[in-house]
């Protein structure tokens, strides 16, 4: 014989099955009360088994800056667009950047709303510009354009894109203008009634420091924007409204343009040279904080490029959420059926094995969704089904190793404590190369996709728990039967089923 | 009960499957197989979902809706690009453009809820810009070195560095095949595919660290003993584990069956289908592997070893027969000295 069972003899008589087993029920119940506790009574649905929709940003250096993505940035990104999706009021919409570090995407959930509003809102590239306005005039095309053109020196191109311009239009996708900053824009206003040909930007995004929305209780001038220039800002900007501050209406007007649309083209009263500008208008309070967030949000150095659209209807959600659970029932009662020919009384620990596992699963998604927000995908379902896989298969290389120890002419009581042994540092190792690939799965996924990694590494953590704290002391427990270590017909580990050819022929140990 | 009977046969040597010495045959096999996927991807290529390629899917529920009538909808929205459209399920007609503006993506919304008369909320949207599947085919491709790695680096830590190459071997000739069925059938490559199949690298691991965890436990005195060489030792070891490998591969195969089966009939192409796909394939390649390919290729690694090659020789020299019938013999012999 090896050393190895002078040891596992050691072991088999310290083992108490009883207050493991009440360790973990104790645990579970522990689960229990935590969940009721904290209110936690309901598993946070996905948008794809809801309904809902969510738009994947992808972040990126605005084109012509030389700047990189920070992290920081992607923070503040992800706090403006909370912001601006907040303003909907829609309840238990979501802003959340995944992954890690620069490499982020931002993720925006909003449940039960498939509008297009939502896609609008926040699918903008927020790319910021401010460029002196040479022609501001009707949305429609007129016989006078003409006119208001002469002497600006358009290019034919830029001038046919002015005369055939019609910013009333309903399908005007006025974002997909690609903006060059060194050249003139033929654009409209972000509400479709006017329209502009400016000249190449001199203040760009970066320019700008901060944004703030305010109001001066001194004076009667309502809510109005403050702008903050960085010190090269300051420049530019004094610059710019320096050379149109005494130019005609409108060119001495600068436009705001965020992502190729007017946000607003305030005149320039004075030459701004202190590095602060004040955007003032007839501006409510949501207004003027509304705009001072777009600044904001065009000031940083990123833009965005929408990833992944996705508008799920509440039908489609039912859908997916019935198949899921459909499919988890089958997979279960499938590997029940299959443990119960198998295993025959000794499946009685799977399926308690089974059944604790999926209740500490249902109960540890109720404390995660309550805590930490968590919620449950179309592709977590999956990851669950998956890992009943993983769960049974742990039981099966016990109860083989059991077979095993029995097969070298152990009886059933020693058989479960050595095979344990053996079994444990199997399942240990196997149970540690699913995490480490749930760990790295959930690292490089994108999406909806990550739930199954979660999920995945979740229940494999719940494997390693039931089978040290509940199947070994269970089947320890149940190995004191004497049906069991008779090794009756339907015991699972009759002579039979083991496959001990002759039993009464002496024993020889096989070891190598 | 036939198969744990077996079980016990093949635990004892009584039965012996000669797996380490069919190398040759195992080998081919793979080989052949590989190479029929390497012409069905350098041929046909893998297809692309739209997350990959970037483009744009419309499903429209309208049970007495025909795919033809889909189309116009979509041309008369003014697309005129290539289209896929299928039917799902019963009363589903799903719709693939390829890369659309949002505005764009409006109008095909109205044009298909006109069309069908249903609400453009009723409509499910997806739209993927150009550049998204760069992102994901990218974090793919990190996900799987950063796996490989940290694996081969564990398994070397908890077992012996060979093993890891062995076990790196097994899960490449995976990927081989998985890809190679994916190319050769036609299957879709989504997100979720990729995501199925990193989750296969892990349970072909899984699978594989069974086998050798016995492999190891009967090789750890195998020169001090000189009873067998290297081969015969990790023969037993791949019978003694084969049945519980066929075990816990079925049992995990279960669960993914069901899924596969309840996602392809009642969603068609999607998250379930994709994931349970890649991994019920995967799952396969990877029971078979990590008996057929990685002990093999685990004990030629070891017998190149002056000490193995030198135990080989002895127990050669003491009259080693061929490998499956000189277990039994020298087993016999084994129980003979002892009693």
């Amino acid at each position: 014989m090896s050393f190895g069972s002078s040891r596992n003899s050691g072991s088999a008589n310290r083992s108490r099955p009883g207050r493991t087993l009440f360790i973990l029920l104790f645990l579970t119940a522990a689960l229990f009360a935590t969940a009721f506790g904290i209110g936690a009574t309901s598993i946070n649905l996905g948008l794809d088994l809801r309904g809902g929709t969510s738009v994947t940003l992808q972040p990126r250096v605005q084109t012509g800056d030389s700047g990189t993505v920070t992290a920081e940035a992607i923070d503040q990104a992800v706090s403006i667009i909370r912001q601006r999706v907040d303003s909907l009021g829609i309840a238990e919409s979501e802003v959340t950047a995944e992954g890690s570090g620069t490499n982020r995407q931002i993720v925006i959930a909003v449940p039960g709303e498939t509008g297009r509003r939502i896609v609008e809102l926040v699918g903008q590239t927020a790319e910021l510009r401010f460029r002196q306005v040479l022609v501001e005039t009707g949305g429609v095309s007129t016989p006078t354009d003409g006119e208001l053109i002469a002497g600006l020196n358009l290019s034919p191109e830029e001038q046919s894109a002015f005369t055939t311009l019609d910013c009333t239009a309903t399908d005007l996708n006025i974002t997909s203008v690609t903006e060059d900053p060194a050249k003139n824009l033929i654009t409209c206003d972000r509400s479709g009634g006017v329209r502009y040909v400016l000249a190449p930007a001199k203040v760009v995004g970066i320019d700008v420091e901060s944004a703030t929305a305010a109001i001066d209780p001194a004076s009667a001038s309502g809510w109005f924007v403050s702008l903050d220039f960085t010190g090269e800002g300051s420049k530019k900007f004094g610059e710019l409204t320096q050379a149109v501050v005494n130019l005609p209406t409108p060119q001495n007007q600068v436009a705001i343009v965020l992502d190729g649309a007017v946000v607003s083209a305030p005149r320039i009263n004075e030459a701004i040279l202190g590095g602060r500008a004040q955007i003032t208008g007839s501006f409510s309070q949501l207004e003027a904080q509304d705009l001072a967030n777009v600044l904001k949000y065009g000031s940083l150095p990123l833009a965005f490029d929408r990833g992944e659209v996705q508008q799920v209807s509440p039908t489609l959600g039912s859908d997916q959420l019935r198949a899921g659970l459909l499919a988890g029932g089958l997979g279960l009662a499938l590997v029940i059926i299959y443990s119960i020919l198998y295993y025959r009384a000794l499946s009685i620990a799977v399926i308690g094995s089974l059944a604790l596992a999926a209740a500490q699963v249902i109960l540890s998604l109720f404390i995660l969704g309550r805590t930490v927000g968590f919620t449950l995908t179309l592709a977590g379902i999956a990851g669950t089904i998956v890992a009943i896989g993983i769960t049974a298969d742990s039981f099966i290389v016990y109860f083989e190793r059991i077979r095993d120890e029995m097969r070298d002419g152990k009886p059933l009581r020693v058989a479960v404590e050595t095979g344990w042994v053996r079994a444990r540092r199997t399942i240990v190792v196997a149970d540690l190369v699913s995490g480490i690939s749930a760990v790295v799965l959930y690292v490089v996924s994108v999406g909806s996709v990550r739930g199954f990694a979660f999920t995945l590494g979740l229940t494999t953590i719940i494997d390693l728990l039931i089978i040290f704290f509940f199947t070994k002391p269970l089947v320890s427990l149940m190995a004191k039967s004497k049906y069991l270590q008779n090794g009756g017909r339907f015991s699972g580990v009759s002579a039979r089923s083991v496959g001990i050819a002759n039993p009464d022929v002496p024993k020889v140990e096989e070891k190598i | 009960m036939k198969i744990s009977g077996l079980g016990g046969r093949l635990y004892r040597g009584e039965s012996s499957l000669n797996i380490i010495g069919g190398k040759r045959k195992w080998y081919s096999l793979s080989l052949a197989f590989i190479i029929l996927a390497g012409f069905a991807l350098g041929f046909k290529g893998v297809e692309l979902s739209i997350e990959f390629k970037g483009g744009s899917s419309f499903t429209v529920t309208a049970p007495s809706g025909t795919i033809a009538q889909a189309e116009n909808a979509v041309r008369s929205a003014g697309y005129l690009g290539e289209t896929r459209a299928q039917t799902i399920g019963e009363d589903k007609i799903r719709i693939q453009t390829g890369v659309i503006e949002q505005s764009q993506s409006n109008l095909i919304q109205d044009s298909l809820a006109r069309s069908f008369g249903v609400t453009v909320e009723s409509i499910d949207t997806q739209n993927v810009g150009p550049s998204w599947g760069e992102e994901i085919s990218r974090k793919a491709l990190q996900g799987l070195v950063a796996f490989l790695i940290i694996v081969m680096i564990y398994l070397a830590l908890a077992f012996e560095p060979k093993m890891a190459i062995a076990a790196i071997v097994a899960l490449i000739h995976d990927v081989f095949i998985t890809v190679g069925i994916y190319a050769a059938v036609g299957f879709e490559v989504s997100p979720s595919t990729v995501i199925g199949f990193l989750t296969i690298l892990g349970y072909s691991l899984y699978d594989t660290v069974v086998v050798f965890d016995k492999v190891r436990e009967n090789t750890r005195f195998i020169t001090a003993t000189g009873k067998y060489t290297y081969s015969q030792a990790a023969n037993l070891a791949v019978n003694q584990t084969i049945v519980r490998s066929l075990n816990t591969s079925l049992i995990a195969l279960l669960p993914v069956a069901a899924i596969l089966f309840v996602g392809s009939g009642l969603l068609g192409a999607g998250t379930l289908k994709d994931l349970s796909l890649a991994l019920f394939i995967g799952l396969i390649a990877g029971t078979y592997s990590s008996i057929f390919i990685a002990s093999p290729v685990l004990a030629q690694l070891r017998e190149r070893e002056p000490a193995i090659k030198a135990l080989n020789q002895r127990v050669m020299a003491r009259g080693g027969a061929p490998l499956a019938q000189g277990q039994r013999v020298q087993r016999k012999r084994d129980k003979r000295k002892k009693r």
